[in-house]
């Protein structure tokens, strides 16, 4: 099992992300971008950062690179796939996930703990959790605010696809304890697979327990 | 050929809020001006040698398509004129 971790020019939670993979015995990769992905490669995380600046939108130009094209042949042969903060603004614009991440409903950058609660515990990413559980990990972004018609939004309930909503300390999913505005307090989805998730809060930044929190072992443990 | 500039124009669709958008309105109204609302939208101006500007047109909205605009939140229109 080699995850390649994929480098663009403005990732900047690429090696943070392996130092966790690594801590939790998952052999993994930073990869550049223009070298494509390691034949080897049997995961793939599209890591948090700014890639290309944020240029036009977060993640639209990373998302049109060759080896995102290659992460999307990936993803639809079964290989887990994850896209974490810009790596999620990523997956949206690529298609590999629905929806969109744009800016925040206060217009500001939020760098903080959040709680999440588990919606769905019967995927590769959420075997570790109960259902209903709730979790604490960091947010840092600027424009992490999901977009989704109420429709798609609906029918991605009705097939179980949101991994994750931000919710108070005690689970309640409330207007109060959602840090961007996200339609529905959607922080995470599955893709059309699930063995492909995109999140916006950090996992690697809730690992090795350094900063508060190793609530996101469990899910970076679906690599192992 | 001849030359053409098709301007791209890309905005968020009806009920997509949009904070930046809100923010400048405020920030409007603190310096005292009245205004009912305010819309930002995102404008390309593509410059391009074409057949036609029916061929021109075509070939901006596959460009809006694929990169300059996300059809989840997003609504586009393309005027073309010739340069």
């Amino acid at each position: 099992m080699t995850v390649a971790v994929v480098q663009f020019g403005g990732s900047n939670c690429d090696r943070d992300t392996v130092r966790a993979l690594t801590a939790l015995g998952v052999d993994a990769r930073q990869v550049w971008h223009g070298d494509g992905l390691p034949p080897e490669t049997t995961g793939v995380v599209l890591p948090g950062g700014f890639s290309y600046g944020d240029y036009l939108r977060a993640g639209a130009m990373a998302a049109r690179s060759p080896v995102v094209e290659a992460v999307g042949e990936a993803a639809a042969a079964g290989t887990p796939v994850l896209g974490i903060c810009n790596g999620a603004q990523v997956g949206c614009e690529a298609g590999l996930t629905p929806g969109a991440f744009t800016v925040n409903r206060s217009a500001r950058f939020r760098c903080e703990h959040v709680h999440l609660r588990v919606e769905n515990a019967d995927t590769p990413w959420t075997a570790g959790y109960e259902p209903g559980e709730v979790l604490r990990f960091p947010i840092a972004h600027g424009e992490g605010r999901f977009e989704l018609s109420a429709d798609r939004l609906s029918a991605l309930v009705d097939d179980d696809r949101i991994l994750f909503r931000y919710c108070d300390e005690h689970g309640r999913v409330a207007d109060a304890a959602n840090p961007n505005g996200s339609t529905g307090n959607v922080a995470g989805l599955l893709g059309e697979r699930d063995t492909v998730a995109v999140l916006m809060p950090h996992p690697e930044r809730a690992t090795l327990g350094d900063i508060g929190s190793t609530d996101g072992r469990a899910l970076l443990r679906a690599f192992a | 050929m001849s030359e053409y500039t098709a301007t791209v124009t890309v905005r968020l669709k009806a009920g997509v809020r949009d904070p930046e958008a809100e923010t400048t309105r405020r920030a409007l109204e603190r310096l005292g001006f009245d205004l009912s609302a305010l819309r930002a939208a995102d404008q390309f101006e593509l410059d391009l040698d074409a057949e036609s500007a029916e061929d021109a047109r075509e070939r901006a909205t596959e460009m809006t398509e694929r990169l300059l605009a996300n059809p989840t939140i997003h609504d586009h229109d393309i005027e073309v004129e010739p340069r």
